[in-house]
């Protein structure tokens, strides 16, 4: 620094004329005191979007838990090719089989990734199939192979699969159920509709709380007012009765597809009031800023002052807590599903897939049917920890 | 005082009003009534079906009158006491109904207590040692409670109770006391039934409670009086107990309207894979069957409760902080 450094004076120094007055030779630079590093340049000049990058970088676990999701739902593109059988492949052979695990060396030799097949006996008591590892047959799994024919998105037909039976073999990894599905294939698809229910659902409350709480928290008064009064009565009732009652109210004759946007529509319909409350004590605080009269003395009208001025400030913050309300959507989805009200099969979603759970003999005679349940805690528990990593990030300059 | 708890309750009525409009709506969406899927049903098994009964029947239940007059007819009934009539278990629904609502109250009592003896101690916790391998640990055991589905633990647990107790968990109380009266016998049984559907339905709700205890804790301990408290000399654990605890105490009381809604909406589910003896599994086939009374009341009385459950939560809490008594306002 080339500041003028002077030396320290009080009264007695002036009284004093043994001191010299210093003078700094360097030429005098009235801006250099506000010259930055170049690590506090990169710092303070960084846009916005930079900081709340380097402020979830931070956060580890939401970054792991970011990029598993990031390959879930890369996954579900691409379903039909992963998962081992097609969606409606049944093996009246094997019916509620156990998983196989699977294995590398046979006989203290190294094969590459094989199961053994199944050897089948019937418990002439209680007339229970059961299954056992017959170690005589090595089925080899196959990759990139030819298989199960299916239509990729419903349209384009083919039967590459990432991985195969071997010919006349089975490769049930989490076991089958009682028409011999393969479950881990119906997880695969079913992975298809479970996440994208919470998406769907998450973007109609997005757009409800967005304009009613902008409504709302723009106005003031008796809007406000009575939009106050709304979310407190929706909040106030117990959801589940309420999307049981929702669902209750489409009629059975409904196509599938149908079914789906309608309950997407009822999950959305419910959580909404936690956004809009948000918007709402935001634009409340935010409408008073200077931005705002000088956009209004413009001329600009209430929806291009919401949308264009007050909007992208809590953009951010309304997006990470839109996250968090993912979860909610998707355990709601499998409560529906596993209660009959929601998706009925041929949609496969993991709520459907539980449904085959829903008696106490599953779990004591089949629990590989509950296998299920395993994606929904994982992306549930992504979901959270991604949506806290993005709420942190929201605000960078906290 | 009085003052406030009469303004806060007259802030009910609206309330109630408008859930009142909304659950007859909802109840009468679904197209056709009670009386169609009746007849089908009739039909279907190869019954006759008198065309003047059933044309009887909805007169006298006033199906032929416009909507608006049976909405009021009904919220009247409600005021009353009269929760109207069960087609299906041809009965009033004030006796289908019984003792249900009561084990519905139970229930959620105790949940809303088990919450509480849980997400409080953790929330002290994970807020004094931030950061440590004890806070992320029990945030996650809460967060994985969160995200198992209620019904599937509740499957499991009945299950693993059967095979390691050898008592069978399923309903709320033994099956001698089925129909009985509530008595001493039954309110003990029910006490010992109650564990399960109780920590199945506390798991969801305490991950959101440790994770509000802890901001609320941690916003706390940050204010200069803490400070202030160490400075002097205060031993750590008292500095904690007297001011940040008791501020923390006033914001667990407020979260009760917070966990109400999800705890009742647990409880239904729950009952239903239990099958408890509460209101769940009646309100699901009520919903099916299109049994419109029943299931409006039972919409209408989960909604009632909750918002009871609110108002106590706001007159406990104007009661323990004055700031909120003199301001006069809503404290949600």
């Amino acid at each position: 620094m080339n500041v003028v450094d002077h030396p320290k004076k009080d009264g007695q120094d002036r009284a004093s004329p043994s001191v010299e007055h210093f003078v700094s030779r360097e030429p005098f630079d009235p801006k250099a005191i506000e010259k930055l590093t170049p690590e506090q340049e990169q710092i303070y000049l960084a846009s916005q979007k930079r900081l709340m990058w380097w402020k979830f970088k931070r956060h580890k676990v939401a970054v792991w838990c970011g990029l598993f999701l990031a390959v879930m739902y890369a996954a579900i593109v691409f379903a039909e090719f992963l998962a081992p059988y097609s969606l409606e492949t049944r093996d009246a052979k094997h019916i509620y089989a156990p998983p196989q695990s699977l294995r590398l060396f046979h006989d203290g030799q190294f094969v590459g990734p094989f199961v053994y097949g199944y050897k089948q006996t019937l418990d002439l008591k209680t007339l229970k199939r059961i299954y056992d590892d017959d170690t005589g047959k090595v089925e080899k799994l196959r990759f990139f192979c030819r298989g199960d024919a299916y239509r990729f998105w419903g349209m384009i037909p083919g039967n590459l699969h990432l991985v195969c039976p071997a010919e006349r073999g089975q490769f049930f990894f989490l076991g089958a159920d009682r028409l011999g599905r393969d479950v881990l294939s119906r997880m695969i698809y079913g992975a298809r509709i479970s996440l994208t229910i919470g998406l769907l659902g998450v973007a109609i409350s997005f757009i409800l709380g967005i304009v009613i709480g902008g409504l709302a928290g723009y106005y003031g008064g008796i809007v406000d007012l009575v939009v106050q009064r709304i979310i407190e009565v929706v909040q106030s009732l117990p959801t589940i009765p309420l999307w049981l009652a929702l669902a209750a109210i489409m009629p059975v004759t409904w196509s599938p597809i149908l079914v789906y946007f309608g309950i997407t529509i009822i999950l959305g319909m419910l959580e909404w009031t936690s956004l809009a409350r948000a918007v709402r004590s935001k634009l409340l605080s935010l409408r008073e800023e200077d931005y705002v009269l000088a956009a209004r003395l413009l001329g600009a009208g209430p929806s291009r002052i919401i949308g264009r001025h007050l909007i992208p400030g809590f953009m951010s913050h309304l997006i990470a807590s839109a996250t968090i309300t993912i979860p909610t959507m998707i355990l709601g989805e499998t409560a529906l599903s596993f209660l009959g009200l929601g998706l009925r099969s041929p949609i496969v979603s993991w709520g459907v897939l539980l449904n085959e759970a829903q008696n106490i003999n599953v779990v004591a005679l089949y629990p590989w049917l509950m296998w299920p349940v395993a994606p929904v805690i994982l992306v549930i528990l992504a979901f959270n920890f991604f949506g806290d990593g993005l709420r942190d990030a929201a605000d960078p300059y906290a | 005082m009085l003052a406030y708890i009469i303004k806060r309750a007259l802030y009910m009525v609206p309330t109630l009003v408008l859930i009142s409009i909304l659950v007859f709506v909802l109840i009468e969406l679904p197209p056709g009534d009670y009386f169609e899927s009746y007849v089908t049903a009739l039909l279907a098994s190869g019954e006759r079906v008198d065309p003047q009964k059933i044309e009887f029947l909805r007169q006298h239940y006033g199906f032929d009158l416009p909507a608006y007059e049976r909405y009021f007819k009904w919220a009247f009934g409600l005021l009353h006491g009269d929760f109207g009539y069960s087609f299906e278990y041809e009965l009033p629904v004030r006796d289908v109904i019984g003792d249900r609502l009561y084990l519905t109250m139970i229930v959620t009592f105790f949940t809303v207590l088990f919450t509480w003896a849980v997400a409080f101690p953790i929330g002290i916790y994970s807020a004094t040692r931030q950061y440590s391998w004890g806070d992320y640990g029990l945030t996650f055991v809460g967060l994985l409670g969160l995200a198992t589905p209620n019904f599937l633990l509740a499957l499991v647990m009945l299950y693993f109770a059967k095979e390691w107790f050898g008592t069978s968990i399923g309903g709320l109380y033994d099956s001698e006391y089925i129909g009985q009266p509530m008595s001493w016998g039954k309110f003990v049984s029910v006490l010992e039934h109650l564990w399960i559907p109780v920590i199945v339905i506390g798991t969801s709700g305490t991950a959101g409670m440790i994770r509000r205890v802890r901001a609320n804790l941690l916003d706390e301990l940050r204010r200069p009086y803490v400070t202030t408290a160490r400075a002097k000399g205060m031993p750590e654990f008292r500095a904690l107990m007297k001011y940040p605890f008791r501020m923390s105490l006033n914001f667990f009381i407020a979260d009760i309207g917070g966990i109400l809604p999800q705890v009742i909406s647990g409880a239904e589910v729950v009952a239903i894979v239990l099958s408890l003896q509460t209101t769940g599994p009646l309100l699901i086939s009520a919903l099916q069957s299109q049994d419109m009374y029943l299931a409006g009341s039972f919409l209408m009385l989960l909604a009632f409760l909750t918002v009871i459950g609110v108002l106590i939560s706001d007159i406990a809490l104007a009661l323990l902080d004055p700031r909120i008594r003199l301001a006069g306002g809503v404290s949600r």
